[in-house]
């Protein structure tokens, strides 16, 4: 398999009037094409400064990002973002809504018109394309910000908690759904999280980070043997309690 | 309807009965003061010569509709406002747009703005008569320079306000400030310009008024001090009535506009 996204000897700080802050410390991983990748680690660890420096927005204080090879600099189209809510605009029909990310990038063509059109009807959208997102129950916000992720056609996608502002429920459902979605499309995918089982029931490979300055502390490769290798039943697998408690062992959280 | 249980026509029908008691209170309240006014004019409680009274009103309406002077002067006023609100909502969020573009220019010019808004604007009347001369556009002027700070602090806090992650999101598909801009600040913020424009309407009457008080021939702020310099009492309260009238009238028709555009997200 080929490597599609490289961190080699990555560093980043803040500064603030306050002082400097170390986020992350010399972080080296590569994520392959295809793969589902989760990262763990305490709240407040760095994980979400790592997805900001792989799309792009954010530039490491040292070491290099690598996308399809070619060193990060600005934010690029193979890369697509998904935020912890929804931010769908309200005033904006979802179809509108959708089409944000290729309005921004100056693409909005026939060809990409019809292909929106062709994911909101794919995926439970169709009927909904003129109504504003308030009309929409959380769940269908979440798929309607996958499509206009989707959208602008980007080969990785980095989920930052993406289902973490949704009720229980609504999350294991949306989880799976968006999960079927990726692999359908056959996208890569780099998922920040602080929920294990989320992690393990979802992910080809599970990274762990250290407190801040984040550092690798682990790598798991989840193996699980389920029929029907989607979440929900993966969370059935006779090895999904082992990979669950090492990682909160890893974790090492004290309250 | 019909499908509606009894429960909630009742509901209904009561939600429906108390709207209507409040607007009848306000409408009695409003005749009764009137009324008012007229017996303890006749009775002589009051001075007529000094406190006018509602017929006498009526009587310079009906003089001042003839030869079409009323029309005149309530025109003039409400042209310079309106021409006064909408330019100062329009400077005041452009100058605003400038200030969220530049942080460093927001910065510099944030102690002059803080100053300017405290000062009261009607001080300056003077100096814009003498600037400018006395004719309409020194009107204007004052009517601009009362709303445009009010709208430059409170549209900038606004914009500053714009949630921060609906601009990261764009920014992740690439955007620029002009995308940013366009995309996210200026439509996410059409309510709070919309409502600045609300606040306006009375800033720049004030601004109108005071204006018409120092330089003008004409306009209900002219009637009125014209009024009150020869002593006719029925005339500046006739257009003290006026005023109030067109300035409700300018209002609800922002709050119209306001209920449409919000409609329309």
């Amino acid at each position: 398999m080929e490597k599609i996204v490289e961190l080699k000897n990555v560093s980043m700080n803040y500064h603030s009037s306050n002082g400097e802050t170390q986020a992350i410390q010399d972080i080296s991983f590569d994520i392959y094409n295809g793969e589902f990748v989760s990262i763990v680690g305490p709240s407040g660890c760095g994980k979400s400064t790592i997805l900001s420096l792989i799309s792009g927005i954010l530039k490491p204080t040292s070491g290099n990002v690598f996308v399809k090879g070619a060193k990060v600099d600005g934010t690029s189209e193979n890369v697509g973002y998904m935020l912890q809510k929804d931010h769908l605009f309200e005033w904006r029909s979802i179809i509108k809504n959708t089409l944000i990310g290729l309005e921004v990038q100056n693409k909005l063509n026939k060809d990409n018109w019809e292909y929106v059109n062709q994911l909101l009807d794919e995926y439970g959208l169709g009927e909904f394309k003129e109504h504003y997102p308030n009309q929409l129950s959380g769940g269908m916000r979440q798929r309607a910000a996958l499509i206009r992720t989707l959208a602008a056609k980007p080969e990785i996608l980095l989920l930052d908690e993406p289902f973490s502002a949704l009720d229980y429920q609504t999350r294991l459902a949306i989880s799976e759904e968006i999960w079927l979605i990726i692999k359908k499309e056959k996208k890569t995918a780099i998922l920040v999280t602080h929920d294990i089982a989320e992690a393990v029931s979802a992910s080809d490979r599970i990274i762990v980070l250290t407190n801040r300055p984040a550092q690798v502390k682990s790598i798991y490769n989840i193996n699980l043997t389920c029929d029907t290798k989607t979440p929900i039943s993966c969370r059935e697998a006779p090895e999904f309690r082992y990979y669950f408690n090492q990682i909160w062992k890893e974790l090492d959280v004290h309250v | 309807m019909s499908n509606l249980s009894k429960d909630h026509l009742d509901y209904l029908k009561k939600e429906r009965i108390k709207k209507l008691s409040v607007a009848a209170t306000q409408l009695s309240i409003l005749i009764l003061l009137f009324l008012l006014w007229e017996i303890s004019a006749r009775l002589k409680w009051i001075d007529p010569f000094i406190m006018s009274q509602p017929t006498r009103v009526l009587k310079t309406i009906i003089t001042l509709s003839k030869d079409g002077s009323l029309l005149l002067h309530t025109g003039v006023t409400v042209l310079e406002t309106v021409v006064g609100f909408l330019s100062g909502t329009i400077l005041g969020t452009a100058v605003a747009i400038v200030l969220w573009w530049s942080e460093f220019t927001a910065k510099v010019f944030d102690p002059y703005l803080v100053v300017l808004n405290a000062l009261p604007k009607t001080a300056l009347g003077p100096i814009i008569l003498v600037w400018i001369g006395g004719t309409a556009s020194s009107i204007i002027v004052m009517a601009l320079l009362i709303s445009v700070v009010v709208t430059i602090l409170s549209v900038y806090m606004a914009f500053q306000s714009t949630d921060e992650d609906k601009i990261k999101l764009l920014k992740t598909f690439g955007a620029n400030k002009l995308k940013v801009l366009k995309m996210v600040v200026l439509p996410a913020n059409i309510p709070s310009i919309v409502s600045a424009l609300k606040i306006n309407v009375g800033l720049s009457l004030v601004g109108v008024i005071v204006g018409e008080f120092l330089v003008s021939k004409a306009g209900l702020g002219y009637l009125i001090i014209y009024g009150g310099q020869v002593f006719k009492m029925d005339l500046v309260m006739t257009s003290v009535l006026i005023l109030a009238a067109a300035a409700a009238l300018m209002y609800i028709s922002v709050a119209w506009l306001e209920k449409k555009l919000t409609k329309m997200r």
